[in-house]
């Protein structure tokens, strides 16, 4: 169990975070570039200084600004694989691999195999002789794991392992890679911007937004219950957060949120309810709809994004009041003649609700 | 145009007064008996002093430069810019001056020279002495190229050292130095050149003694007094070394890497 708590500050930003990483999984944490997620790992590993908190492993400490403890990196039982790798450009894949074992004083008998296994543990035995210029971006990363993996960390931190290789790549990799991290022991830290790595690979999913954490939980936990905008953004949903009854005149089977009023199945209890909505369950039209729905709001269309992979789906994003997000088909598109600026009205059943407190 | 016209006439002169005292020393060479005049006891003795004291002074100077190029590369400390001017001194300093300056602090009566000569060791007017005086005037080619070399290498390397449990001086030795070895070995020979062409701290601080402290220079400038000859023998002599050393330079570092690159392949 990695627990940690980190603090630091630098010019105009400030990262305060505070997590637990079981072993035997992958904590995932994901956010935006600038979030501060590679601080997160630098300070970890040792490479950095905290300027408050703590990183604990297994009840030992390895840093501890109180107490004014800071355990060099060097001295940490902490694996480190760069965003870009940082093989050693002068060192043969298998010296590479070798260079931790080296350093620590391992005998010099058991570093073949040692190496061997790892290569092989990786899939890239035969690039042993290879020096790092010559490899591709996923061989690199491959021998980049292997190198932190001989040494059979207690923590495995990845930043943005996959970011560097070419989208065919990383679907393999990706793959690969899900079923390593599941069969290692140690505390894996997997840091990434990608929402969809995060779930793929997260059993624990820590969200980053501008130097804290938005939300902290599993991952099925995460997409059913996305306690913030910027976690529901991530996973791509419409999430609202209101009150019922608060605002005195809200009926029964409606919340109030501050920017409009959604209409549920049943009534809520007293207290903070959330709301997500799938961008799938709203309809657009270009004149007011009659009939079931019971959510209408009027506002502009912002933006038309189409979705990967193949455009068979476009999000459609509006200045509704709450804001909304929709779904739709590229024939709905044309048949609206939607695009920026456009007048709508965005429409979803109560039933199309979820809700949790 | 006018602005290009003129930068070529500049350059062409440059050229020109760089060129001309080097080729007409090419062209002066005396027929045939150059081997002969090398083969001359006191000049074979003047190369072999010369090439003994200017490779010691490039060991001296390498591995005291060495953790001083370091500091400055990697750390931020009070004085800094001082040190910097310091280590650089001896580049703009005319070298007679830097002579009599290591007269004053290792001469029979100097600073250390007391010290030193109560351990038995005298520095003016010998072997060692030729290689103090190289040594401080090479010192500074040696630490400005070290310096440059560690501070071009990427930070990300040792970083990746210290998450692979290698402890800061296994990290020196076997990441920074080789991945700055270029620098270094192109700094040692720069150094190593300059020693060799020491004059004149070494005749003021060694003095000029036959198979003693006669380096190739002096013996170059001795023989200009009574045989213009032998002088120009010696001088193409230094000229193809000093060639050499260049040429080196500029052309193998890449080439070196790929041999060592080929050397460390994994054993198998």
């Amino acid at each position: 169990m990695l627990d940690a708590r980190l603090v630091k500050r630098r010019d105009a930003f400030a990262l305060d975070v505070a997590f637990e990483a079981p072993a035997g999984g992958t904590t995932v944490v994901v956010g935006e570039s600038g979030a501060g997620k590679t601080s997160v790992l630098r300070l970890l590993a040792g490479l950095d200084r905290l300027d408050d908190g703590n990183v604990t492993l297994d009840g030992v400490p390895y840093a501890d600004v109180a107490s004014g403890l800071h355990v060099p990196a060097w001295q940490r039982d902490i694996g480190y694989v760069a965003q870009d790798h940082s093989l050693f450009p002068h060192l043969s894949v298998y010296e590479n691999v070798a260079f931790g074992l080296r350093a620590g004083g391992t005998a010099a008998r058991r570093i073949q195999q040692m190496v061997d296994e790892a290569l092989g543990l990786v899939g890239i035995p035969e690039l042993a002789g290879r020096m790092p210029r010559r490899l591709s971006g996923g061989q690199q990363q491959r021998a980049a794991l292997a190198r932190a993996l001989v040494l059979g960390p207690r923590v495995l931190l990845l930043d943005e392992p996959l970011s560097s290789l070419d989208i065919q790549t990383r679907r393999v990799v990706r793959v690969e890679l899900r079923g390593l991290l599941q069969r290692l022991p140690c505390v894996t830290i997997y840091v990434t911007h990608s929402p969809i790595e995060a779930l793929v690979f997260g059993d624990r999913v820590v969200v980053l937004d501008n130097g804290r954490v938005a939300q902290a939980g599993s991952r099925e936990e995460l997409l059913r219950h996305p306690r913030s905008p910027f976690v529901a953004e991530l996973i791509g949903t419409n999430l609202f957060i209101g009150r019922a009854g608060q605002w005195g005149s809200a009926a029964a089977g409606s919340i109030r949120t501050p920017e409009g009023t959604v209409a549920i199945e049943e009534s809520s209890g007293p207290g903070t309810v959330y709301l997500t909505v799938s961008p799938r369950e709203i309809m657009l039209s270009r004149t007011l709809p009659e009939g079931s729905p019971q959510n209408v709001f009027a506002g502009t269309v912002l933006e038309l994004i189409p979705e990967a992979p193949g455009g068979e789906r476009v999000r459609v994003v509006l200045d509704t009041k709450p804001a909304l997000v929709a779904e739709v088909t590229p024939e709905a598109v044309t048949a609206l003649g939607l695009h920026e600026g456009v007048q709508v009205y965005a429409a979803f059943k109560a039933t199309g609700v979820h809700r949790y407190t | 145009m006018a602005l290009r016209a003129l930068a070529l006439v500049l350059g062409a002169l440059l050229v020109l007064l760089l060129g001309l005292p080097l080729l007409s020393l090419l062209l002066r060479i005396p027929s045939g008996d150059l081997v002969a005049r090398l083969r001359d006891p006191l000049i074979l003795q003047a190369l072999r002093l010369s090439l003994l004291t200017s490779f010691a002074a490039t060991v001296i100077v390498a591995t005291l430069g060495l953790p001083v190029a370091y500091l400055l590369a990697t750390g931020e400390f009070r004085g800094k810019r001082v040190l910097e001017a310091f280590i650089d001194l001896p580049m703009v300093l005319p070298p007679t001056v830097a002579g009599v300056a290591l007269l004053t602090a290792f001469g029979r009566t100097g600073l250390a020279g007391q010290a030193l000569s109560a351990l038995g060791i005298t520095l003016p007017f010998t072997t060692l002495g030729v290689v103090v005086a190289q040594a401080f005037v090479a010192a500074p080619f040696f630490v400005g190229a070290a310096r440059a070399g560690f501070a071009e290498v990427d930070r990300k390397y040792l970083d990746a050292a210290a998450t692979l449990r290698a402890a800061p001086g296994y990290t020196f030795l076997r990441v920074l130095v080789p991945l700055a070895a270029p620098s270094l070995f192109a700094g040692a020979a720069m150094s190593w050149a300059r020693a060799l062409g020491e004059f004149g701290a070494t005749i003021t601080f060694a003095g000029n003694m036959p198979g003693v402290t006669q380096t190739m220079p002096l013996a170059v400038y001795l023989a200009l007094q009574s045989d213009l000859d032998a002088a120009v023998a010696l001088s193409v002599l230094l000229l193809l070394v000093s060639l050499t050393v260049l040429l080196s330079i500029r052309l193998t570092p890449s080439r070196l890497a790929a041999l060592a690159a080929r050397a460390r392949r994994a054993p198998r």
